[in-house]
């Protein structure tokens, strides 16, 4: 049987295991990962069917972790990391920045770096500080990085093994609110491209564009403007670099008006970029300035106050509204 | 506990009386144990742990590696005077060190450098011009690592020491007998990364072994300003050994790298080896010591000249005659002029390289910035004709 209905976390852990049991140079390593499976339980099991040896306990430390994921696969080996929580990946930022983006073209291409970051990412889950942000445009502005976030089980499954499979640096940021939506996953169904968007809801009105845990609220909004006589389109970009601009602009090209989401904040969050470059792009069809909506300029806020800070249904909506009134 | 902070910039040398494997009680206001084959006047001495012999012909070829290190380094530096090379970072002074523990390493087993590994690099069977292009400003690194095993100079402080740990990891992994060498300095030590790879090589026994060049100096820093323990005691710490070599004794320097790659190889883990010398030169060319240091402590440490006292062993032991030391001289002249012959006439890379090997997988930005980049130069092209 090859069609499961799966969560996001379960769709992961699937994906894990079917890397593990194809590949032998793929590795899973992290904090947690081995007995205990992960905090949010995603590498479950996977240490007691495939060892130790493949599936490793690491010291707390995350520039080790990313530091000798990278001399693993210079050895040879397709490391797949777990950062514990988005927070927590600063340690290894300047591994990340520094070293991994960077060495496969100061070997002028002699190297490979095929490694995998997964980060559990964004809020909503009451959690304590550094538990619930979004850093995804921190890495973005890095060349040599690929970035990508599942929405959906099916996606978390196929861009997991894309990932792996890719002979680039993954950083792989996993949409933690919802770890435990399920939908049903075809193992054996051939994926699209990894770095492509996918129209997840049509529309005629405006594109709403989204990414990882903020597509369920759009389409939630998309479905709420439909009882207002709106038609929303919304897209699942999938990959915050490259983004797929050119599935943007095809979209936009129709519905003339376009609404960037994302939980991280708005000053210099990707949804700048995309606002900027489908300006550039669109100028002549568009009816409305590209609005973003995502979080403020501040630190993440105590969890009592999270759902102020989050952009929601409303949020969505209102910025539908002022784009439409153009 | 308190240690003299001086003690760390006054090696004492041990001597074949010393022998009996007694250990020093290190701290406690004393010198520690320096491990030294070779006396700065040239003389052989023993030590009760490592040991050497090597043959006239294998001492003449170690001579010989310091001796062209020693040159190829000197006309880098006088490139960049030429205004050749952007940078260059000295190792004079350091080729016992580097030739010692370069050729400790087999062919199999992999070299993490930092960015000062000239005389390491030499030792791997890199082509010295190779290592001008990122200070000429052509490329950031420019080798292919796996050729010789000799990763690229990595030049964010301490980093490679992971890399090295990860790298050795998979070579337990395999099953390989081979070893892993990271190579970092005193101002390294202070870096998370080194203490985060010895944390991780110690919990995974993986068979690394860092070599640490205490050349006294991070940029205007001194040791004191990096630790209050003698570097090499830090091992102790995570559960692997460390020892201090003189690292201006390329026999001594031999020796402990060959034991410490071997211990690695036959499963028993991860070593620290603090290789204690001088950078007798500027951190790089951009640097200016006399803002920091004293005169008298460079005189002081050219009396200890590695170069010099593996001459001095080899005339009175008559190991070498003079034609040995001419044509060692016109080899080392024809060094030079090929280094320089073929830095002048490095050509500039293609624009276009700005955006190749960013990715393996190809990136749709990059080839939009690309195909950008050319149609903005194929206006002046237009403009021109």
């Amino acid at each position: 049987m090859s069609i499961d209905k799966l969560s996001i976390a379960k769709a992961i852990n699937a994906s894990l295991r079917t890397a593990l049991e194809t590949d032998p140079k793929v590795v899973v390593m992290g904090e947690d990962v081995g007995k205990l499976g992960g905090v949010f339980r995603v590498t479950d099991g996977l240490q007691k069917d495939f060892g130790e040896d493949r599936v490793i306990d690491t010291p707390l430390a995350e520039s080790g972790i990313v530091g000798t994921a990278i001399g693993l696969a210079l050895r040879g080996y397709r490391p797949v990391v777990e950062i514990q929580f988005d927070g927590f990946v600063f340690p290894a930022y300047d591994q990340i920045v520094t070293q991994l983006a960077k060495m496969h073209a100061r070997a002028l291409g002699k190297i490979k770096l095929p490694v995998v970051i997964r980060i559990p990412y964004g809020g909503a889950i009451g959690a304590v500080e550094h538990h619930s942000e979004s850093p995804e445009a921190l890495f973005a502005h890095v060349a040599g990085l690929k970035i990508v976030s599942p929405s959906n089980a099916a996606d978390a499954y196929w861009m997991m093994q894309q990932a792996i499979q890719s002979d680039d640096p993954v950083i792989y940021f996993e949409p933690k609110r919802r770890y435990h939506d399920r939908a049903e996953v075809d193992t054996e169904a051939i994926p699209g491209p990894l770095h492509a968007a996918r129209t997840v809801r049509s529309g005629t009105d405006l594109t709403l564009a989204a990414y990882g845990p903020m597509v369920k609220t759009c389409l939630e909004a998309a479905a709420a403007a439909e009882e207002e006589g709106k038609s929303l389109e919304v897209l699942d970009l999938r990959s915050i670099s490259p983004v797929d601009f050119d599935g943007i602009q095809a979209s936009v090209e129709r519905t003339r008006r376009l609404v960037v989401v994302h939980e991280a904040p708005v000053f210099f969050g990707s949804g700048a970029e995309i606002a900027a470059r489908i300006t550039e792009r669109c100028f002549y069809h568009l009816e409305a300035p590209v609005l973003r909506v995502g979080g403020y300029h501040a630190p993440y806020p105590p969890s009592r106050l999270e759902d102020e800070y989050l952009p929601g249904l409303d949020r969505v909506l209102d910025a539908v509204d002022r784009a439409l009134a153009y | 506990m308190t240690v003299d902070s001086t003690a760390a910039r006054k090696p004492r040398r041990s001597s074949s009386k010393r022998a009996g494997g007694k250990k020093p009680a290190d701290g406690a206001g004393q010198e520690p144990e320096l491990v030294q084959l070779l006396t700065p006047e040239g003389v052989r001495v023993e030590h009760p742990a490592y040991s050497i012999d090597l043959s006239p012909a294998e001492l003449r070829g170690l001579y010989r590696d310091m001796v062209l290190t020693r040159r190829f380094d000197a006309e880098a530096t006088t490139l960049q005077r030429q205004g050749e090379l952007g940078l260059w970072a000295s190792l004079l002074g350091q080729e016992a060190a580097q030739i010692g523990s370069g050729r400790a390493t087999r062919d199999d087993d992999y070299v993490f450098p930092t960015y000062r590994e000239h005389g390491v690099a030499w030792c791997r069977g890199v082509d010295p011009t190779n290592l001008l292009g990122m200070f000429r400003g052509v490329n950031n690194g420019g080798w292919d690592p796996n050729e010789n095993n000799f990763h690229l100079y990595t030049i964010v402080i301490g980093s490679q020491a992971l890399h090295a740990t990860g790298y050795a990891m998979g070579v337990a992994k395999d099953g390989a007998d081979s070893a892993v060498i990271a190579y970092f300095g005193d101002g390294a030590s202070s870096q998370g990364d080194v203490a985060e790879a010895f944390t991780f090589a110690a919990v995974y026994n993986a068979p690394v072994v860092f070599f640490c060049q205490n050349n006294q100096w991070a940029i205007s820093e001194p040791t004191e300003k990096q630790t209050r323990v003698p570097l090499y005691q830090r091992a102790q710490g995570y559960g692997f050994p460390g020892v201090r070599v003189d690292g201006n004794d390329v026999l001594a320097v031999l020796a402990v790298t060959k034991a410490a790659l071997e211990r690695a190889r036959t499963g028993e883990g991860p070593m620290l080896i603090e290789a204690f010398t001088y950078r007798m030169g500027a951190h790089t060319t951009s640097d200016d010591p006399t803002r920091y240091r004293r005169d008298a402590e460079r005189e002081q440490w050219e009396a200890k000249d590695p170069i010099l006292r593996l001459r001095r062993y080899l005339e009175s032991e008559g190991h070498a005659d003079e034609a040995f030391f001419a044509e060692l001289e016109t080899e080392s002249d024809a060094l030079a002029k090929r280094v320089r012959d073929t830095v002048r006439t490095m050509p500039d890379p293609d624009d276009m390289a700005i955006f190749e090997n960013i990715y393996a997988d190809g990136h749709a930005l990059v080839d939009e910035e690309r195909a950008q980049f050319v149609a903005y130069q194929a206006q002046f092209a237009e403009e021109s004709n």
